[in-house]
């Protein structure tokens, strides 16, 4: 009888001790990745060789992996714009009252996204946009990039001259996807505190897409720069005035490794119930978590739902000075380095709980589980999105009566009931 | 004091929200004093007026405070502080998310926005003794301590700000000291570090604090014109307010930062939270609220109620009072979570008194006792209470009034 038999085999190509520690501390065994195994964190690089046709990995019932085969739908910043587009057109095509429109021709619950551009694709729609608002700055991003690299700000069409050459060359000279570049209105009016421009970095586990069940981590937090923010546009450059990537504050004169320039999202809470009101401040909330719910339900009918995948989002958020949050990006593989003490204790603890739900347990898995993880396994994560409590939930309103009860501090309360907190959205 | 060149002063007025990035050379500055140097002195103070035959009681005293002030014990506080007892509602126990808010809070917040519109000050101060609504704290402050943020309160402080541009002053620099070694790391106020010096650099000028000394028993130093020591026609306030900030001093500031984000309002609130209470926690007097005696009142509670405890940590070279010290001095602020923080402070306002300080300081080693009966150094005595930001401030000071064993 092997005292190892029912112990979880686990690999992984992330070498951080965020994740190493946790699967240690379940007893769980480490090896390589042409063993049989159950567990696999993978980074990106190595989920496109696991499910790309030539290598035709088959996984087994007792495997699971950390990604979705397309997590790119959402997490390249060029398919998450074009997935919630075509999500809207469909909303409005079937008449759904979500895609109610205002008299400007915005959608009012689903204008979440800045309007954004594919370069070299749609360089003269660009131009046209770009025409009506001479004045407005866009920032360029590499669709496949992360930590902010190769990012930059523009307020003149002679800046991004190269693209408008790229759109105008006969079609078979090939755009890789590492030239390709989305162009979107910069937020140049984000709310600040302290006179400092923030993010918000927020955990989302999926554990399936359809149905759709998915969890918000409550520990999340904002990333400040470490210079005071201005739209003047001889700071254009200075990106350590615009980009809150930790990459890239990190190396300012300024950046103080004991917080790190990162908050708590329950500071951020207390701050705006104080100086602004609680209903404002819960209306905030409760978008958050709407537009993070919609951008799931824009991907899920593309998304390849694998059984024997789980994903942890980064969703990257900005607060306008009005109050309103606007997505502007979601990142597959958040990054698991530690730039604080408190940074290490919460992303050991992302990791933990996370795995609580996706491996039950701690025991070898099976895929076939129906992915529904008793309450007490949460840890700091509450139900976002049930869509099967959903459905089954339309003539049941336990919620005593909270509309708009926002899944913040008083989020339990409504998980007493076990029924997730945002249904009243319908 | 200088006066600056105009340059100089126009760099100053363009930087002026964001003076964190303009780092003076402060290598050769230290805080003038720390509050374990003041606590030194305290505990070298005697009365030498005093006979205490009358008192056997105090020539048991075992703490480190050794001037015989009155204070109170657990029965007279527990009828001051009647508010926080265990059958009415407080924000910060009953407004946690196992409670409806049926129960108690959605008529607290009611209550509070009554209040509010009627202007009504003292009411104000008899409500906040349960906690203050956070979307409701920051107006209830300002109506307790009577701040209504008129156009002459903004040209008084625009005045001030305009003083700071033209004069460079010393204590500037102790200013800016303590800013970086305090505020700028902390996880909750390192985002208001801009807003911390330009309150405090007004605050240094602002000769309408000196007021504060007819009922201080401190008296503001003072500076001679070079070559005029002692002749008392050249003498002047330094600094102009009279108050030198000590290490942790942008402390008293940094709370109130969540909850005014106008400079003026801010300052105003602080200037009158400093001449209320805040001066009384860093001078020497007999007044209940002024430090010593709640430092008397926490080693006694402390004496007196866990007496094991207090013997132990005695025995051991860990009394009591040189770990809880810092917190007093402070009013807690940079030890408790913020809204911990506030929820204290609600307290302070409402009861008018900072004696709450010292049950709060008491309650935290009673709530810790078990690992502190544990340890066998001051140094393992400290890191038992290094970090409070975890504690829940209301029962804490509920149990320890109402629910302890007397």
């Amino acid at each position: 009888l092997r005292i190892m038999a029912g112990k979880v085999k686990w690999v992984t190509d992330i070498e951080k001790s965020v994740l190493i520690n946790n699967f240690e501390k379940r007893g769980w065994i480490q090896v390589a990745e042409n063993e049989d195994w159950n567990f696999y964190w993978m980074s990106v690089q190595t989920i496109r060789n696991v499910f790309s046709v030539e290598t035709g990995y088959r996984l087994s019932d007792d495997q699971i992996v950390n990604h979705f085969p397309n997590h790119y739908e959402l997490t390249r910043k060029d398919l998450m714009v074009k997935n919630i587009k075509r999500y809207r057109k469909e909303l409005e095509k079937e008449g759904s009252p979500l895609a109610e429109k205002d008299e400007n021709g915005k959608y009012i619950y689903l204008d979440f996204v800045p309007v954004t551009f594919m370069l070299p694709a749609d360089y003269n729609l660009f131009v046209e946009e770009f025409r009506k608002n001479p004045s407005s700055t866009w920032i360029m991003k590499p669709c496949g990039k992360a930590q902010g690299k190769g990012i930059f700000l523009i307020n003149k069409l002679s800046q991004i001259k190269k693209w408008s050459r790229d759109s105008k060359t006969s079609s078979f000279v090939s755009q890789s996807s590492k030239e390709a570049y989305v162009i979107s209105l910069y937020i140049n009016n984000p709310l600040l505190i302290g006179g400092k421009k923030f993010d918000l970095r927020l955990y989302v586990l999926v554990s399936t897409y359809r149905p759709l069940r998915c969890y918000m981590y409550k520990l999340g937090f904002c990333r400040f720069c470490t210079v005071k923010y201005t739209p003047s546009t001889s700071e254009l450059d200075n990106m350590f005035v615009h980009l809150t990537n930790v990459a890239i504050q990190k190396h300012g004169d300024d950046y103080n490794h004991i917080h790190g320039g990162k908050w708590t999202v329950s500071n951020l809470r207390l701050y705006l119930e104080s100086t602004r009101g609680k209903e404002v401040t819960n209306k905030l909330f409760d978008e958050i978590h709407w537009i993070i719910v919609q951008s799931l339900k824009a991907v899920a009918p593309v998304m390849n739902n694998d059984k024997h995948c789980f994903e942890c989002y980064g969703y990257d958020i900005i607060i306008d000075d009005k109050l309103k949050p606007w997505l502007i990006e979601v990142n597959a593989s958040p990054s698991l380095t530690s730039s604080t003490a408190n940074d290490r204790i919460l992303k050991y603890n992302l990791i933990n709980d996370t795995l609580n739900i996706a491996v039950p347990n701690g025991e070898i898995p099976d895929c076939k589980w129906n992915k529904s993880p008793p309450k007490e396994v949460l840890g700091n994560y509450e139900v976002l999105y049930d869509e099967e409590m959903a459905q089954s939930d339309g003539t049941d309103r336990d919620l005593r009566g909270r509309p708009g009860q926002s899944a913040g501090a008083k989020g339990s309360r409504a998980r007493d009931s076990g029924k997730p907190v945002l249904t009243t959205w319908k | 004091a200088f006066q600056r060149p105009v340059n100089e002063q126009k760099e100053l007025l363009n930087k002026w929200n964001e003076m964190g990035t303009d780092e003076p050379d402060l290598s050769l500055f230290r805080p003038v004093y720390a509050p374990k140097d003041f606590l030194e002195v305290l505990m070298n103070l005697r009365n030498p007026n005093y006979e205490n035959g009358e008192q056997p009681s105090f020539k048991n005293h075992l703490g480190l405070i050794q001037v015989p002030l009155k204070v109170k014990d657990i029965p007279e506080l527990k009828e001051d502080f009647s508010e926080l007892g265990l059958n009415i509602g407080q924000l910060g126990i009953d407004d946690s998310a196992q409670v409806p808010p049926e129960f108690f809070e959605n008529e607290h917040v009611h209550v509070g926005q009554k209040v509010l519109a009627e202007q009504d000050s003292a009411a104000a101060q008899q409500y906040v003794r349960q906690g203050c609504p956070t979307a409701l704290r920051a107006d209830l402050w300002a109506l307790i301590l009577n701040i209504s943020n008129q156009p002459e309160d903004i040209l008084y402080y625009e005045q001030l700000k305009s003083n700071v541009i033209q004069h460079d002053l010393l204590v500037d620099s102790l200013i800016y000291k303590d800013v970086k070694l305090t505020a700028s790391n902390d996880d909750y106020y390192f985002v208001f570090e801009d807003y911390l010096y330009q309150v405090l650099l007004c605050f240094s000028r602002d000769t309408s604090v000196l007021e504060h000394f007819t009922y201080s028993s401190a008296t503001p130093p003072k500076s001679y014109i070079r070559g005029k020591l002692g002749m008392e026609e050249y003498a002047v306030f330094y600094p102009p307010n009279g108050v030198i900030p000590f290490h942790g001093f942008s402390m008293y500031v940094a709370p109130l930062c969540f909850l005014y984000h106008e400079p003026s309002k801010l300052y105003q609130i602080f200037r009158e939270m400093y001449v209320r209470f805040f001066f009384r926690l860093h001078s020497i007097s007999s007044h209940p609220s002024g430090i010593v005696s709640l430092c008397l009142l926490f080693e006694t509670l402390l004496q007196t109620h866990l007496p094991q405890l207090f013997y132990h940590l005695r025995e051991i070279g860990a009394q009591p009072l040189r770990i809880s010290f810092k917190w007093m001095v402070r009013a807690f602020s940079g030890y408790l979570a913020t809204d911990q923080l506030l929820l204290l402070w609600d307290r302070i306002l409402g009861y008018n008194s900072l004696e709450i300080l010292a049950v709060l300081a008491a309650a935290v080693f009673a709530f810790r006792a078990v690992n502190l009966m544990e340890v066998t150094s001051l140094a393992a005595a400290e890191a038992v209470l290094a970090d409070l930001s975890t504690l829940k401030v209301m029962p804490l000071l509920q149990i320890f009034l109402f629910a302890t064993v007397t």
